[in-house]
């Protein structure tokens, strides 16, 4: 298991490097001059020449990188072009938000997922299998932004049942988990556990199914065993991957919130991503995305450590 | 075996249906994904001869008729927030959003196969170099990546296609060059290279032919993901830029109007929902056909 876990950081580290070079690069490849939305328009050749010196981009680019990441490593993600506040900081106030979204949508389709698709595969070619499949076809086919948006039209617009936008009353910076602020969460979270659900259900019926067709299952059946006490086994079989891709998911869902946020104006990470990209604000942008992506490297890290302490087939392979 | 008798076997392996007629077959016997390969037609008909389907010019505005509802009559499926005809619209929309969609996949799959299947034939450090970059941009969730290329080079058709290109490519690479690695441990790779031939022409003769297939797969199970992410962009403000009409551009700009026309507004997902369904199920058929060897 040591090794294993040593084997796995050694290849997640490199991983991260490359991931920061990239967000490093992603302000240089940006069209223009990255100095251009600090100085004024009418600037002196003398100013921008200063400009330039003092954020050192007249110094060659891996100096540059090494002098970022140090920052970086540091906490310090430069600051916000638009609200002249550290990246840091207002990341700091957006990805708890984010991640009590994730986490509620990861929950909810990991439940209804491994259902459907359980049902499916124990029923292998009956109707309930082919319902589990379209709507797990559905799950993975729907932009879900638009589904967010039908939701927000249904219960919203017309039932008028559930807020369309926002945090609740205090803003995102006084949550509380009682129904002024839960209800707010609840169109965005179902939203959004649609994409985990499609993937999860398809997942989990094809590990049942294999399962199924195992040898092992057949003794067990013929040694007496009911059904339940197959279900049993059945699980216990499939619990190590299904886990690994609910966990995959969550990474997954972390880094894909914008569409969702935007639609339901939910106050994280992707609603700042939007606004930076909205506002062309390129440090945000750079900061929100090293910190989401080294994030979801390392969760892919945790999560292919877990499935090897769940299931010693891993390490070995 | 007598000359003759080999003759007449050459004959018959000649005559014998090929693997991929086999696929044809199978696939036109699945009717579910019959009806969505004829979806998928339609929708490129629709988007080839937008100017012969569509009723109206897609780009006329008219202050006087915004946000009618669906079932107006000139305008079976409503206006838009400045008074476009939606119909006119969704039909002329299919032409960048297929093009969003569908295009950075191909590109992705030969660039992407190109890459998978050189690392996987070459192997050593080559492969190495080669797998370890295509590692870190598969490190990022596709969603962020699309969103941190094209926000940082900015909205435009262009942009937004370079930077789905980007986010398809590592996924091609790493299917490309595991099968590739599989299929080089073959015996009759290992004959073809005993008897002398050059690594181009194996990669040519041996290789293609039996990669190329599986690789093709799942590049159209991404079609459907590209769809989606494309539409998205532009309903972020990046890839497409106003006036042009977009499914994923029309729906952010008519969101402002779900309070007063919600299932106008709602129309261009529709058209993204079913154009991403067919080409899912038409490439789960595709798998399906293909993986039955008997």
């Amino acid at each position: 298991m040591l090794v294993y876990l040593l084997k796995r950081i050694t290849h997640a580290l490199p991983v991260a490097f490359g991931v920061s070079v990239v967000c490093f690069l992603l302000v240089h490849i940006a069209p223009g001059d990255p100095l251009t939305s600090v100085l004024p328009p009418d600037a002196s050749a003398q100013l921008q020449a200063e400009m330039r010196r003092i954020y050192g981009f007249d110094r060659p680019l891996p100096v540059q990188y090494g002098l970022w990441a140090m920052k970086a490593l540091q906490g310090d993600l430069g600051t916000s072009i638009a609200t002249g506040r550290p990246v840091a900081t207002e990341l700091g106030k957006a990805i708890g938000n984010t991640l009590m979204l994730a986490v509620l949508a990861t929950l909810i389709g990991f439940i209804l997922g491994s259902l459907f698709g359980f049902v499916a595969g124990y029923f292998r070619g009956s109707w309930i299998d082919k319902l589990a499949s379209f709507i797990s076809i559905i799950g993975v086919s729907v932009p879900h932004y638009w589904l967010g948006m039908v939701l927000v039209i249904i219960f919203s617009v017309q039932l008028n049942w559930l807020p369309a936008t926002g945090a609740g009353p205090g803003g995102s910076d006084a949550w509380r988990w009682d129904w002024a602020h839960i209800r707010h969460l609840i169109l965005p979270a179902v939203t959004m556990s649609v994409i985990p659900m499609g993937i999860v259900a398809r997942t989990v019926r094809a590990l049942v199914a294999d399962i199924l067709s195992q040898e092992f299952v057949s003794g067990l059946r013929a040694k007496g065993l009911l059904d339940f006490g197959v279900f049993r086994h059945v699980v216990k079989n499939a619990a190590p991957t299904a886990l690994a891709v609910m966990g995959l998911q969550l990474g997954y869902l972390l880094g894909g919130s914008i569409l969702i946020e935007t639609v339901f104006s939910w106050p994280g990470t992707g609603f700042l991503l939007g606004q930076a990209i909205f506002q062309r604000d390129l440090p945000l942008l750079q900061g929100t995305i090293l910190v989401l992506a080294l994030f979801f490297v390392t969760l892919n890290m945790i999560v292919d450590i877990v499935q090897a302490m769940l299931d010693p087939r891993v390490q070995r392979a | 075996m007598s000359a003759a008798a080999s003759i007449a076997a050459m004959a018959a392996i000649e005559k014998s249906p090929g693997y991929w007629s086999g696929v044809l077959t199978r696939l036109r016997r699945d009717p579910v994904a019959m009806v969505a390969l004829a979806v998928v037609l339609a929708l490129i008909l629709m988007a080839i001869f937008a100017p012969w389907v569509a009723p109206n010019d897609p780009y006329r505005s008219s202050m006087i008729r915004r946000l009618r509802p669906i079932g107006t009559p000139g305008f079976p499926l409503g206006t838009d927030e400045l008074g476009r005809d939606m119909l006119s619209r969704l039909i002329y929309g299919a032409r960048l959003s297929l093009l969003m969609g569908v295009m950075p996949v191909i590109i992705a799959f030969f660039v992407g196969s190109a890459i998978g299947i050189t690392a996987g034939f070459v192997g050593g450090r080559v492969n190495t170099v080669l797998m370890r970059t295509i590692d870190v941009f598969f490190a990022f969730p596709s969603v962020l990546l699309a969103i941190a290329l094209s926000g940082a080079l900015g909205a435009g058709i262009f942009n937004g296609l370079l930077s789905l290109t980007v986010v398809f490519i590592p996924p091609i690479a790493r299917i490309a060059e595991s099968v590739t690695t599989g299929v080089r441990k073959i015996e009759y790779v290992e004959a073809a290279r005993a008897s002398g031939a050059s690594g181009f022409t194996i990669v040519r003769v041996h290789v293609l032919g039996n990669v190329i297939g599986p690789i093709f797969v799942y590049a159209t199970s991404l079609i459907s993901v590209s769809l989606i992410l494309a539409s998205g962009l532009s309903f972020l403000g990046l890839g497409v830029k106003p006036p042009e009409p977009e499914w994923g551009l029309m729906l952010n700009t008519l969101r402002n109007a779900i309070y007063v026309q919600p299932w106008v507004a709602a129309l261009p997902g529709v058209m993204i929902f079913i154009t991403s369904v067919s080409f899912n199920l038409l490439s789960d058929g595709l798998r399906s056909a293909m993986d039955l060897k008997a």
